[in-house]
């Protein structure tokens, strides 16, 4: 009377494959009907880095992991949307609670500063922010000269305050195990006309000390688009002697290729055509290249 | 003695024949393995995420392993009426606490163990799998013996945890038991927050009260190393020894507290 295991028929085998397949073929069918609710904008429900690092008990650096995970996937997002009008407000509050959770996370310090300074579309274009992020984490590894070297990079590059990232690697230069580079890198900074030399300098360093990929991929982009504003330069040259030789700017690539000012119509070095501007004569990236923005052209 | 290492192997055959322990304790290695599809979704950090999810997931299934073992040791036997027949032979009520506690925790390291061994054969695949130039922007490397620091102050504390967990169960209800314990290891996380209470609050009374919780609890983030050794941050000997003493001083007394209630706990 149901103590004994019993041996069922052939017939509930076939209905479990039966129902099986049922059930995925209304998987299907619902797929593409159902009305999807419209996509809401993230929510940091935890604003406090104090907060969350009472809350995550014991489990601080998984926490971070997640927050980390969390900041690159938004900053990820935010950049690929399509949105006009791009927001990147939370990716500051998430660098801060994954580095209170995480005092010693040093690629969150020094990618998330390389994100936070980036330039609009392409980031927040937060270059305070991001001196604010290494800031902390030099109060929490007061002898890391990378930290140093990156507040003294956002100085240059993205704020344009030579002394400022001058004093900064001669800040870093002092530190135990700080390279031999970084004390001349602070002449170069303020070594009049030599700008586009020093930012390549600072670029080519940022790759060689780079602990990880995604800083390196940053820095062989940052030399290209170095290359793309000496091109520039080049290009609006010729655009400025046609407008001199036939007193208007050229239509397009192909009055300078015509004329043989141009063997060929010129690409940037991301293999992506110039865009030439008929009425002013000016030459930028393409703002499908992956060089788009470019720094001198977003001032 | 052999009162007690009886009693003990029975609780270690019964968690063997308990299919949850197991799935925990699979769960555990399924989530360390899983970490290498984590650590896709970011920045680098793969060998950190590794790291930190595997710590992680040792300490917290062992956490909810020695809580919820640890409350239903005593209060089953109670419960089912099968602790008259273990009183009735030749065991005193101190030699069956301390048996079932040594019996989980016997388990528990048991448990610990393979964890170490699936978290390690995890990083393994990972040092085998990357490029040497990758390897120089570790902190630490992927096999670094140091991780086995955090692992042993993990097992301390899941001791402790499970003493904690016995000792409420010798008086209070089973949820109330989950409670206090879960309570007991919030708390001792809190440990610097309760110290410097005065600073944040006004009251005169509050950060005094706070300070005398901070001495009589265990301070649980003293045995929490696994941020540093993941850093690859030096963790001192001593400050291993002086936390593993101070929390095997807080198992006595909290074994001690479990005989003394459930010798006099009426059973009929």
């Amino acid at each position: 009377m149901g103590t004994k295991p019993v041996k069922h028929s052939g017939f509930l085998w076939v209905a479990l494959v039966v129902l099986l397949v049922s059930a995925t073929g209304s998987q299907v069918v619902l797929e593409g009907k159902l009305q999807r609710p419209a996509l809401l904008p993230g929510v940091q429900w935890v604003q406090s880095p104090g907060l969350m690092r009472r809350v995550a008990v014991g489990f601080n650096a998984i926490w971070a992991d997640i927050y980390w995970i969390r900041a690159v996937q938004y900053y990820g997002d935010t950049k690929l949307s399509v949105d006009g009008k791009k927001n990147y407000d939370q990716l500051y509050p998430l660098l801060d609670i994954t580095t209170s959770l995480d005092p010693y996370f040093s690629i969150a310090y020094r990618f998330g500063s390389i994100l936070l300074s980036e330039g609009y579309p392409n980031g927040p274009g937060q270059a305070d922010q991001a001196i604010t992020l290494l800031e902390k984490g030099i109060r929490e590894t007061p002898n890391r000269w990378q930290y140093y070297h990156d507040a003294g990079f956002v100085k240059y590059w993205w704020t344009r305050d030579a002394q400022a990232a001058a004093d900064w690697f001669l800040k870093g230069a002092k530190l135990p195990g700080a390279p031999n580079w970084l004390e001349p890198l602070a002449a170069t900074v303020l070594a009049e006309h030599g700008e586009r030399e020093a930012s390549r300098e600072l670029w080519v360093q940022l790759a060689a000390t780079a602990e990880h990929d995604w800083i390196r991929k940053a820095a062989e982009r940052g030399l290209k688009q170095l290359d793309a504003e000496a091109h520039i330069e080049i290009l609006e040259g010729l655009a400025q002697k046609f407008y001199d030789t036939y007193g208007r700017f050229p239509n397009g690539w192909g009055d300078l290729t015509g004329i043989k000012w141009l063997r060929r119509i010129p690409v940037d070095p991301a293999g992506q055509f110039y865009v030439l501007d008929p009425v002013t004569g000016t030459v930028n990236v393409s703002p499908r290249s992956p060089l788009y923005p470019l720094r001198s052209r977003t001032r | 003695m052999r009162s007690i290492a009886i009693i003990a192997g029975g609780v270690f055959r019964d968690s063997i024949r308990d299919r949850i322990g197991y799935g925990l304790v699979f769960f555990s290695i399924m989530l360390m393995a899983s970490s290498f599809l984590l650590a896709q979704l970011t920045a680098g950090q793969d060998v950190k995420i590794i790291k930190d999810l595997g710590l992680a997931a040792a300490s917290g299934i062992g956490l909810f392993i020695a809580t919820f073992f640890g409350i239903g040791l005593v209060t089953k036997e109670v419960e089912r009426r099968s602790i008259y027949s273990v009183l009735s032979k030749p065991v005193t009520r101190t030699q069956f606490v301390i048996g079932k506690y040594l019996g989980l925790v016997l388990t528990l390291l048991i448990n610990l163990s393979i964890m170490v061994a699936a978290f390690y054969a995890v990083l393994w695949y990972l040092d085998l799998t990357t490029v040497s130039s990758a390897k120089t922007a570790w902190e630490a490397p992927a096999m670094d013996p140091q991780m086995l620091k955090a692992f042993a102050l993990i097992g301390v504390e899941l001791m402790l945890i499970t003493a904690t967990a016995i000792f409420f169960s010798t008086f209070s209800s089973p949820f109330l038991s989950v409670a206090l314990t879960f309570a007991v290891y919030v708390v001792g996380h809190f440990g610097e927050d309760l110290k410097n209470l005065n600073s944040i609050v006004k009251s005169m009374v509050l950060p005094f009260v706070a300070k005398g919780v901070y001495y009589v609890m265990p301070n649980l983030s003293a045995l929490d190393v696994k941020s540093a050794v993941v850093h690859g941050l030096p963790v001192s000997g001593t400050s291993m020894l002086l936390a593993t003493g101070s929390c095997l001083l807080y198992i006595a007394t909290l074994l001690v507290g479990s005989v003394l209630i459930f010798s006099r706990r009426d059973l009929k």
